[in-house]
């Protein structure tokens, strides 16, 4: 559970959406890092094996 | 040790399990959440933590689909808008009803049942388009896929002017009440259940309000985001959500949807729709064990039922793999192929 107790529901609901919020724009941008540097050889991999 | 505070153990299981629901979401555009509230049921996680963590994972599928589909998405945000009233308040009811069940002690009983019946019949109806697909031949001249029209039964719905009446992003009219009603019905079901809501919201905005295919594909997409943001604000008032359940499962669904959209251009779809049927028919099954656990007090039947669920996501998933893999041997890729993951 998230614990935020010195601050008011409000704030603390407001705090989870932006964590959440924070967290799916680095993990979208992070794997697009990892999917260009890993895709095509992991494709290339796969076609010749 | 115990990072965002799970277990190495339950935080793996998360990521796993969030891995594999984003692979059918980007593969199905479907199973983003659907599967999630049920899990954590059987987990033994109370129905509003489960419920309201689930919403919080909606918000976080919907953020990153909608990054995907920025540029490509048709979306009436006007429209999407106007329905916000709607949901917040049909979210609203949702989690009341929720409560009132807790309340009487029957809330896992109850919204387990209701998981039962969607997977089973969500389950049904791909197991019935699988086996359609397979038995008849395709024909192209049947006049479906034209996707700026709009279905006769929308443009009997338009006739009644019940003001106050809208006009939407493709210059017709829309009664208030039509949008309002689609909006909270909608809601209930998200609030209630915990899930995004795309698979009835869409085909309402298609089929009530009329709307044509395309823009209802990304209007839904849009509703999804703000039915995860409010439903995820909604129960994080009451502080059920938990974050560490959600991080772990956006860490892996971020993955899975990225190789699962992009499986699409490799993998035919129908060879694959039997067995995500199938699955979501062990799952609604996998459901009934837990609920049966609870009440004969049998926790064997628990654990049956996590692995059944699990288990057949991961066969699933594997399944795609194999005809992904398959196809990228024998260099058969389909350049139409588009991403998916909207709702």
């Amino acid at each position: 559970m998230i614990e935020f107790a010195s601050l008011s529901p409000a704030v603390q609901a407001t705090v989870l959406l932006v964590v959440v919020l924070v967290e799916a724009v680095a993990l979208y941008a992070g794997y697009g890092v990892v999917e260009r540097a890993v895709a095509p050889p992991l494709i290339e991999t796969i076609e010749n094996a | 040790m115990e990072p965002l505070g799970l277990s190495l153990g339950l935080l793996a299981l998360f990521v796993a399990f969030g891995f594999m629901v984003g692979v059918f979401f980007g593969f199905f555009g479907m199973g983003g959440s659907f599967l999630v509230t049920p899990a954590l049921l059987i987990l033994g996680y109370p129905a509003p933590v489960a419920i309201g963590s689930s919403m919080a994972f909606v918000f976080g599928t919907a953020v990153i689909a909608t990054m995907k589909h920025h540029d490509v998405g048709e979306v009436d945000y006007k429209l999407g808008a106007l329905m916000f009233v709607g949901i917040a308040l049909g979210i609203e009811a949702g989690k009341v009803l929720v409560y009132g069940l807790e309340a009487i002690g029957r809330a896992e009983l109850v919204v387990g049942t209701a998981y039962v019946l969607l997977l089973a019949a969500i389950g049904g109806l791909f197991v019935r388009s699988a086996l359609r697909t397979g038995s008849e031949v395709t024909d192209d001249s049947s006049g479906d896929g034209n996707e700026e029209e709009i279905p006769e039964i929308a443009t009997k719905i338009k006739s009644y002017n019940l003001p106050p009446m809208v006009t939407l992003a493709d210059g017709s009219k829309a009664s208030m009440w039509t949008i309002s009603g689609v909006g909270g019905g909608v809601g209930v079901v998200s609030g209630f259940l915990g899930v995004g809501g795309g698979f009835i919201r869409m085909p309402a905005i298609y089929y009530l309000v009329g709307v044509p295919l395309a823009a209802a594909v990304g209007t839904s997409l849009f509703g999804a985001l703000m039915s995860g943001a409010v439903g995820a604000f909604t129960y994080g008032l009451d502080g059920v959500v938990d974050l560490g359940v959600v991080t772990g499962l956006l860490a892996g669904s971020a993955l899975g949807a990225r190789i699962g959209s992009a499986a699409t251009a490799y993998v035919d779809e129908d060879d694959v729709t039997i067995y995500f049927g199938v699955m979501l028919l062990l799952a609604s099954f996998a459901v009934a064990l837990g609920e049966f656990a609870t009440w004969l007090e049998m926790p064997i039947l628990d654990t049956m039922s996590f692995v059944l669920l699990v288990g057949s996501s991961a066969f699933v998933t594997v399944v795609i793999f194999y005809y992904g893999a398959q196809a990228v041997r024998t260099n058969d890729i389909d350049p139409t192929a588009t991403a998916r993951g909207d709702d």
